[in-house]
């Protein structure tokens, strides 16, 4: 036999078992995400021009530039190329009213990334989701920025700067309706996009259809955003009108605001939520809840951020109490 | 509708390369190095000396204790050596080396034919024990100790595990395929010594060829072949008596606690032909292959035959290899060497292109929770290996069931952070052991 089986000395790699791995990686799964986004993304500077354009800019170059250089300084190998902080700049643009002035976004990606991120020790060691973290930190720096909403660039039903959930919660929700002209109307407006907002908030048909992709490839799971969107049709339903119990509009309050944003791409983000699908529906759930209580007794129109950030803060709680289901727990 | 249990992964069952090739009967080797320790158990002692002559299936190395198992010559000839040689399960042990005289002789009064019908149980459990068999599918337990469970446990069931779950290997595939004669034989002589009336194989989807033969096989007999589907770790012991009979086996306990006693396909055909033909396990089929093996076959090795004589009769090497394994890519042995001696427990040889490793650098956990998904066992695998990298196994055995992680690798296989969570897992593992002693 002249075969050649002759292995040097060293050439084998020894470690435990498995020695075959998925072709699954970080990167691919933060890159797909940020696919996803980016359709929405680009809604946004359709809706509202080059403002929008230039505010995703600056988010996203100044989270991966924060990271690049917080990692540098601390001689960390340097792990913008995985899409994580991209990510993070993203969601933050997609979060925010696409006129602020450039320095404010610049600064709240500086936040999220990091003090949110790299003081916690990095990515998987967060406990907040650091997008949130960055727009709350906006929002209580620069309360008028953060809520003077741009008109649509085309201006096409003359919605112009008060969101949906702001003249709701001012002027009601017949002044609403009328300022649409019928249900319909406001429906259509609000799951197309044509309405105002925070740049990603607007279109619910390029979110959903984004959201339904990622649960196709197994990234998110498919409980969080039907049970944090389901939460909050039935207690808007059940308490958000003002004809006594069950005279709300799920509809509307299940399109508006950040809520479909949320539900399927920052409650699903894994790093801050329970790790098992049973805490995740209870984090969902939660989170829809306090979404609705901020958004009918709050001061705030809109509580998506806040109802996320402070379920974050539950979540190790909640991974304590509901472990998965143990094989040979039952004799 | 096949069976499944909860959790499990889909890797590429790799199984194309030697499914369809007849099992190969290797020329008999001009040498071969045989460990005294072959088994879990006590380990044996060598009962010849350099320079005797030895006989195929002649006994060479034996221990008292009931927990262990004999060694028999694998070719006649004479004995050259008895030194330390690499192991590869224990890293080095004692070995004896013999020279080939050619003649390939059986020990006087072999092979003999018997029939298994007219045996007391207890009888069949000492040829099972003097013929050296033990657990065939890579744990190497002894397989008298298994037929022999205390009195206080019943048992009413006998698994065969023929799910052959992981990528890769067909062995049992294809014995099941050219010897499902001596399969069932097998299983009815271990059916009678454990006293039992129920017995399954359990096959996966992914052969069909093997369920439609062994359904064949076992008519009249009263053995019931269940497909399962094609899953990793459908073979674990755990998942396979979850399946079949829908008992969960305690934590820390064993498949007899639940009435089971699970054998893998190779180990009754070496118990058919020990009871029927009084033949030692000497001899077993290994499926070599690889990206990074010429020409991947199934072939009948001595047991002593070296991975690198298996590797020469499939053509050599390819391409240069990454990783050489004994037994399957989840679960299998890295090797360090490729001169280590096949054992009674060898049912692949697996030398991996670096394409097939697939390993990437290691990264923080972001908490994804494909591994909760992925656990057979429904453990948390993410704490399990960020509670290793700092050490705290007793954090890991009391909060996260340490101990009932089967190690079948599912975890790290879906971890898109790369995570060796198998490692870290052993690595507690042997720190609690460790503390455990020192009390």
């Amino acid at each position: 036999m002249s075969a050649e089986t002759k292995v040097e000395v060293n050439q084998l790699t020894v470690s435990a078992s498995p020695h075959i791995r998925c072709d699954e990686s970080i990167a691919k799964i933060m890159w797909t995400v940020n696919l996803t986004l980016a359709p929405a993304a680009l809604m946004s500077v359709y809706w509202f021009g080059f403002h929008a354009a230039v505010t995703l800019a600056v988010c996203i170059g100044a989270a991966v530039g924060t990271e690049y250089l917080i990692q540098k300084w601390q001689g960390k190998p340097v792990t913008i190329s995985d899409g994580s902080a991209f990510l993070t700049g993203m969601l933050l643009a997609m979060n925010i009213p696409a006129t602020v002035p450039w320095y404010m976004p610049l600064l709240g990606s500086f936040v999220a990334i990091s003090i949110a991120k790299h003081t916690m020790g990095g990515l998987g060691y967060n406990i907040f989701n650091p997008a949130l973290i960055g727009r709350a930190f906006m929002l209580a720096s620069w309360p008028i920025a953060m809520t003077t909403w741009p008109a649509l660039a085309g201006a096409v039903d003359g919605v112009t700067s008060a969101t949906p959930l702001g003249m709701l919660k001012l002027q009601g929700y017949e002044k609403l309706v009328a300022t649409f002209g019928d249900t319909a109307n406001l429906y259509q407006s609000m799951f197309l996009g044509s309405r105002s907002g925070s740049s990603g908030e607007t279109s619910a048909l390029i979110l959903i259809l984004g959201g339904i992709y990622l649960i196709y490839r197994g990234y998110i799971n498919w409980q969080v955003p039907a049970f944090m969107i389901g939460t909050v049709g039935v207690l808007t339903w059940a308490f958000g009108g003002h004809a006594g119990l069950f005279s709300g509009d799920p509809l509307f309050h299940m399109m508006a605001g950040g809520l479909i944003l949320g539900a399927f791409f920052m409650a699903t983000d894994m790093v801050t939520i329970p790790i098992t699908v049973k805490g995740q529906i209870v984090f969902a759930i939660g989170a829809g809840a306090l979404t609705v209580l901020i958004r009918l007794l709050g001061g705030y129109p809109e509580g998506v951020c806040y109802a996320i950030l402070l379920m974050n803060s539950v979540t190790p709680l909640i991974d304590r109490l509901i472990k998965p289901e143990k094989y040979g727990a039952r004799r | 509708m096949a069976k499944t249990f909860r959790g499990g992964v889909h890797p590429d069952d790799q199984k194309r390369y030697t499914a369809a090739k007849p099992i190969e009967v290797a020329p008999v080797p001009q040498k071969v190095i045989i460990p005294t320790r072959q088994h879990i158990g006590a380990p044996c002692t060598a009962v010849v000396k350099v320079g005797d002559l030895v006989k195929k299936g002649q006994v060479i190395a034996e221990a008292q204790a009931f927990v262990s198992s004999p060694v028999h010559a694998s070719i006649s000839g004479k004995v050259a050596e008895i030194a330390e040689y690499p192991h590869p399960v224990f890293g080095a042990c004692t070995a004896i080396v013999i020279e080939s005289d050619g003649l390939d002789e059986w020990v006087e009064g072999l092979p003999l034919e018997r029939d298994w019908e007219t045996l007391e149980a207890n009888a069949i459990k000492d040829i099972i024990r003097q013929a050296g068999i033990v657990g065939m599918g890579g744990a190497t337990f002894p397989t008298h100790v298994k037929m022999a469970p205390p009195p206080e446990k019943a048992i009413d069931s006998l698994i065969l595990n023929a799910a052959e779950c992981e990528p890769f290997l067909t062995a049992d595939h294809r014995v099941m395929l050219e010897a499902a004669e001596r399969v069932v034989t097998g299983m009815r002589i271990s059916m009678k010594v454990l006293g039992v009336t129920k017995g399954y194989i359990g096959i996966e989807e992914n052969k069909p060829d093997a369920i439609a033969v062994m359904q064949k096989a076992v008519t009249g007999t009263g053995i019931v072949v269940v497909p399962l589907k094609t899953k990793y770790p459908q073979g674990a012991e755990k998942t396979l008596i979850k399946v079949i009979v829908d008992r969960e086996v305690p934590s820390g306990g064993l498949p007899m606690d639940v009435g089971v006693v699970v054998q893998n396909v190779g180990t009754v055909v070496a118990i058919a032909d020990a009871v029927q033909k009084g033949l030692p396990l000497i001899e077993r089929v290994t499926t070599v292959t690889g990206g990074a093996v010429n020409e991947p076959k199934n072939l009948l090795l001595r047991v002593g035959t070296t991975f690198a004589q298996a590797i020469e009769l499939c053509g050599g090497f390819k391409e240069s290899p990454a990783k050489l394994i004994m037994g399957g890519p989840m679960m299998g042995m890295a090797q360090c060497r490729i001169d280590v001696p096949v054992i009674k427990g060898t049912s692949g040889i697996l030398a991996l292109s670096s394409s097939d490793v697939n390993a990437g650098e290691e990264k923080p956990c972001i908490r994804c929770g494909r591994c909760v998904n992925a656990c057979p066992m429904g453990l948390v695998p993410s704490m399990l290996s960020i509670l290793g990298q700092q050490g705290l196994y007793e954090t890991a055995k009391e909060d996260f069931d340490l101990l009932d992680c089967v190690e079948c690798g599912s975890c790290v296989y879906v971890c898109p952070a790369k995570r060796n969570i198998v490692h870290y897992v052993k690595y507690l593992k042997a720190q609690n052991a460790a503390a455990a002693a020192k009390k």
